[in-house]
C-alpha cells in the first residue's frame, strides 16, 4: 500500500532574511576591513539567500579586541546577572523558533520536521539549563571560585548550526567568558539572527561577537594570540591541525570531532524498534551527523530478516522539500558534500559491497542523495572505516558479543554507539566495553543539555553539556 | 682509583635495569650513561640509556596490561597501590639514601620526602574507588531515559617524570595515572633517574600487575618524541619536557589527538594534590537507557 501525500509545506512568511549581512563585532554590523563578500544559497533550490560579509584576519583582530573589553564587566558581573541574561536569551529564541527552524531549514537543507522538534527545543533548553549554571559554579565541583579564561574562540560545523552555537555560546557565557564565534561558510544565517537575539536581550556588546567566514577566518580566528580558549566541533583533520597550532600555548582547547558511530542489534531485539532506530541512526540530518550510527552490526542469525524490515522501511522515508511537514529527508548541506557523499559511496560498491538505494525521486534542482545501504561490508571496506558523513549505511555481521565489542571498537573514532537487546545485562556488560563516549541503548541520537556529549580517541576531547561542559571554560 | 684500605669489606653495587611489561631488561641497546650525584658529583651508577624501540616495547606493554587493569575494580585497584606504599615505606632507607645523593639534600630532608611520597600512593589509594562518584553521576535528561555519566580510564599514558623531584614528583605523576585505571610508560628524571628505577623494584613486589607501569631512564628528547607520536598512545604528561621540548611534542601528539596535561610552572610536589591529575587521563561515557513506563495508562505509579 502507497500513501500519498498533500504538500503541506511551512510558510516562508515567518522569516524576513535580508539581502545582506555584516559582520558581528561589538554589538554592530559592519562590513569586512577588506570588503570581501560571500553568498549563502539553500541547498534545497541553490537560491541565494543572501550575502555575508566574510571576516578576514583584521576583523578577527577586532572581534577578539572587542571580547577582550567586554571580558572584564562580563567576568566581574554577579553570576545571577549573567544568569539573567541568559534566560531572556532562552525565552527568545522560544518566542522565535518557528522563525528560526524555518530559517535553518533554508539555509541548511535539513526537514522542517527536524528543526522544529529538534533543533530549536533543543537550542532553547541549551540556554535555559546554562543560565541556571552561571550563580551556581561554586557548586559544580571546580574548586571554591572557579574563574572563566578569557575570550573563547568558537568554530562551528554547518550541520546543526544554531544548535552548535548553543552549544558553545551557553556554557562560555555563563561561566563569564566572551565569545567570537564562526559559523560554517554554508549556514551563516542562524548566527547572524542570533546577534539579533543578543540584542533583544539587551546583552552587553562585546560579550558576543559573529565571524561569518570559511575556513581561514576559523584558522586566524584560533590562532590569535589574545584568545585563551579554543572550541571546535567539525573534521577530525581540521581538529588535528587546530591541535598542532595551540601546542605550546595556554589556549584551552576542546575537540568535538568525527564518528562512525557502531550500532549493535543482537538477536533478541524487538525487530520494528530497532529498525526505527536505525533509520533515526543514520538518516536523522541526512546521516550529516558526527555521531551517526552509520555502521549497523547486526546478529548474524537475524541479518536477512533485519535488512528486509529495513530496506521496507526505507523506502518509505520521504525525500524533498525540506520546508514540507512531510518530508523525511532533505537536501545535503552542499554540493561539495554531496560530492564526498557521492564519491564514497561509489567506492564502497568498487570494493565490492553490495549497494541498495532507496526508491524515490530526485529533485531536478539542490544537493539529494537518495538513502543508501551497503551489505556485506566487511572492517576493511572504506565505507566501514571513513566517515561518510551522508545517508549511507554499512551493514556488516558478529556472531558473539564478543565480535560485536571488538568490531565496533575497531575505529580510530570513539563518539557514539548503539545497543539494541531486550536483555539488560547484556547491554550493561556491552556499553561497558565499548570505547565511545556516548551509548544508547535501545534508542539513538537523543540528547539532552544534561547530559555531557563527546568522544573517545580520535572523536576529540572534552564533553559538551551538563556539569561536564563547564569545565571547557573555567580555569581548573 | 680509591684510597679505601684493602681489608674493608667490598659492597656489591647494584646494576639498575629498566622496568618493563614486569620484567627489568637492560636497554635493547645495549646503551647506558653516567649517574652522578647531584651535589658532588661522584659516581652514582650506570643506568640503561633507552633507545627509542624500548620505548615502542614499553607501550607494547602497558596496552597489554590495560584491559585487565582498567577491568579490575576499583577496590582492588585501592588495595594495590596501598600494597605499593607498604612496600616503600619498606625500603625507606634504601630511597633515603638514594633521594639524598640524587637530590643532594640531607638524609633528614631525603627521608621526609620518601615519608612525603608514601603518604602520596595512601592518599591515591583511597581515590580509586570514589572518583567515579565526584567525576560521573546521573543526569536528569528530559525524557523517558536513565541517563548515567561515567569516568574510564583513557589508555596508555607516557609521563615524563618531573626532573628536579625524583621520587616524590615520579610518585605524584604515576599514582593518579594508574588509580584510575590507565596504564603508563613513564621516563625518569634524566639527571637522577635511580630512584625511579628503584621505584620499579617496589611494583614488582607489589601486586601491581605486569604492564601497569614501565619505568625507562635515558634522555627525555630522545624517548618522548616516539612516545608522543606513537599511535597506540592514549595521553602525555608532559610535566618532564622543557617548554621548547613540549611545543614539540604537543604537535606530535595532534597526531591521533592524544589528551596532553602541559607542564605546570612551579607545581609543588609537597602539597597536597587536588584531583586535576586524577581527571586528567579519564574520558566521560555517558549511556542512555530507555526506560519505558508501567501501567497502560502511561501512568509509572
Amino acid at each position: 500500500m502507497t500513501f500519498e501525500y498533500a504538500p503541506a509545506p511551512e510558510s516562508r512568511s515567518v522569516v524576513d532574511i535580508a539581502p545582506s549581512y555584516g559582520l558581528f563585532v561589538d554589538g554592530e554590523f559592519t562590513e569586512a576591513a577588506d570588503g570581501r563578500v560571500f553568498k549563502t544559497v539553500s541547498p534545497s533550490t541553490e537560491e541565494v539567500l543572501s550575502e555575508m560579509a566574510r571576516a578576514g584576519e583584521a576583523d578577527v583582530d577586532r572581534a577578539v579586541a572587542a571580547a577582550r573589553r567586554a571580558f572584564e564587566g562580563w567576568s566581574a558581573l554577579p553570576g545571577s546577572e549573567r544568569a539573567k541574561y541568559l534566560f531572556r536569551i532562552a525565552r527568545i529564541v522560544q518566542e522565535r523558533s518557528r522563525e528560526l527552524a524555518v530559517l535553518e531549514t533554508l539555509d541548511n537543507g535539513k526537514p522542517i520536521k527536524e528543526t522544529r522538534d529538534a533543533d530549536l527545543p533543543l537550542v532553547a533548553a541549551h540556554f535555559f539549563y546554562y543560565a541556571g549554571w552561571a550563580d551556581k559554579l561554586e557548586h559544580a565541583g571546580y574548586g571554591p571560585a572557579p574563574k572563566p579564561l578569557g575570550v573563547a574562540a568558537q568554530v562551528i560545523p554547518w550541520n546543526f548550526p544554531l544548535l552548535m552555537l548553543a552549544w558553545k555560546i551557553a556554557p562560555a557565557l555563563a561561566t563569564g567568558n566572551t565569545v567570537v564565534l564562526k559559523p560554517a561558510e554554508t549556514t551563516p544565517l542562524s548566527a547572524l539572527f542570533f546577534a539579533d537575539i543578543c540584542r533583544q536581550a539587551g546583552l552587553p556588546k562585546g560579550v558576543v561577537n559573529i565571524l561569518p567566514g570559511y575556513g581561514d577566518t576559523g584558522a586566524a580566528l584560533v590562532a590569535h594570540p589574545d584568545v585563551n580558549k579554543v572550541a571546535f566541533t567539525g573534521s577530525t583533520a581540521v581538529g588535528k591541525a587546530i591541535a598542532r597550532t595551540v601546542a605550546g600555548t595556554r589556549k584551552k582547547l576542546t575537540l568535538e570531532l568525527g564518528g562512525k558511530g557502531a550500532n549493535i542489534v543482537f538477536d533478541d531485539a524487538p525487530v520494528d524498534q530497532a529498525v526505527e532506530g536505525i533509520v533515526n541512526g543514520i538518516f536523522f540530518n541526512q546521516g550529516q551527523v558526527c555521531c551517526a550510527g552509520s555502521r549497523l552490526l547486526v546478529q548474524e542469525s537475524v541479518h536477512d530478516e533485519v535488512l528486509d524490515a529495513l530496506k521496507r522501511r526505507i523506502s518509505t522515508l520521504r525525500l524533498g522539500d525540506p520546508l514540507d511537514k512531510n518530508t523525511d529527508i532533505g537536501a545535503i548541506n552542499s554540493a561539495e558534500q554531496l560530492a564526498r557523499i557521492s564519491s564514497l559511496a561509489d567506492q564502497g560498491e568498487a570494493e565490492g559491497a553490495e549497494r541498495w538505494t532507496a526508491p524515490c525521486e530526485i529533485p531536478s534542482a539542490g544537493y539529494w542523495f537518495a538513502p543508501t545501504v551497503f551489505s556485506g561490508v566487511t572492517q576493511a571496506h572504506t565505507v566501514a572505516r571513513d566517515e561518510i558523513f551522508g545517508p549511507v549505511l554499512s551493514v556488516l555481521t558478529f556472531r558473539t558479543p564478543d565480535e560485536a565489542v571488538a568490531k565496533a571498537n575497531n575505529t580510530a573514532y570513539g563518539l557514539s554507539a548503539g545497543i539494541w537487546t531486550d536483555k539488560g545485562s547484556r547491554i550493561l556488560a556491552v556499553a561497558n566495553k565499548l570505547r565511545a563516549g556516548v551509548v544508547w541503548s535501545n534508542t539513538f541520537n537523543k540528547f539532552d543539555p544534561t547530559s555531557p556529549f563527546g568522544g573517545y580517541k580520535e572523536s576529540g576531547y572534552g564533553r559538551e553539556g551538563g556539569r561536564h561542559g563547564l569545565e571547557a571554560y573555567l580555569d581548573v | 682509583m680509591s684510597d679505601r684500605p684493602m681489608s674493608e669489606r667490598l659492597s656489591v653495587f647494584k646494576t639498575y635495569k629498566l622496568y618493563v611489561g614486569g620484567r627489568f631488561p637492560r636497554s635493547e641497546s645495549g646503551r647506558v650513561y653516567e649517574v652522578t650525584g647531584s651535589k658532588d658529583g661522584n659516581w652514582l651508577a650506570n643506568a640503561p640509556l633507552s633507545s627509542r624501540k624500548d620505548a615502542r616495547d614499553a607501550v607494547v606493554a602497558a596496552r597489554k596490561a590495560f584491559g585487565g587493569w582498567a577491568g579490575a575494580t576499583a577496590y582492588n585497584r585501592g588495595q594495590v597501590l596501598y600494597r605499593v606504599a607498604e612496600m616503600l615505606e619498606g625500603r625507606r632507607s634504601q630511597f633515603t639514601r638514594e633521594v639524598a645523593e640524587a637530590e643532594g639534600l640531607s638524609k633528614a630532608k631525603a627521608a621526609a620526602l620518601v615519608d612525603l611520597s608514601v603518604d602520596r600512593l595512601v592518599w591515591y589509594a583511597g581515590w580509586t574507588d570514589k572518583i567515579a562518584q565526584i567525576a560521573g553521576g546521573a543526569n536528569p535528561v528530559a525524557g523517558p531515559f536513565f541517563n548515567l555519566s561515567t569516568p574510564e580510564p583513557t589508555g596508555v599514558v607516557a609521563v615524563l617524570a618531573p626532573q628536579e623531584s625524583s621520587l616524590l614528583g615520579l610518585v605524584s605523576v604515576v599514582a593518579p595515572v594508574i588509580a584510575t585505571g590507565n596504564t603508563a610508560v613513564v621516563v625518569a628524571s634524566e639527571r637522577s633517574p635511580l630512584p625511579a628505577l628503584s621505584f620499579g623494584e617496589v611494583l614488582a613486589t607489589s601486586d601491581v600487575p605486569g604492564g601497569v607501569v614501565n619505568v625507562l631512564s635515558g634522555r627525555t628528547a630522545e624517548i618522548a618524541p616516539t612516545l608522543a607520536s606513537h599511535m597506540d598512545v592514549n595521553a602525555l604528561d608532559l610535566t618532564g619536557a622543557d617548554a621548547e621540548l613540549a611545543t614539540g611534542l604537543e604537535v606530535a601528539a595532534a597526531d591521533n589527538l592524544k589528551r596532553v596535561l602541559r607542564p605546570r610552572t612551579g607545581e609543588d610536589f609537597a602539597a597536597t594534590p587536588g584531583t586535576d591529575r586524577l581527571t586528567a587521563f579519564l574520558e566521560t561515557k555517558t549511556v542512555w537507557h530507555t526506560t519505558g513506563s508501567l501501567g497502560a495508562s502511561g501512568s509509572s505509579y
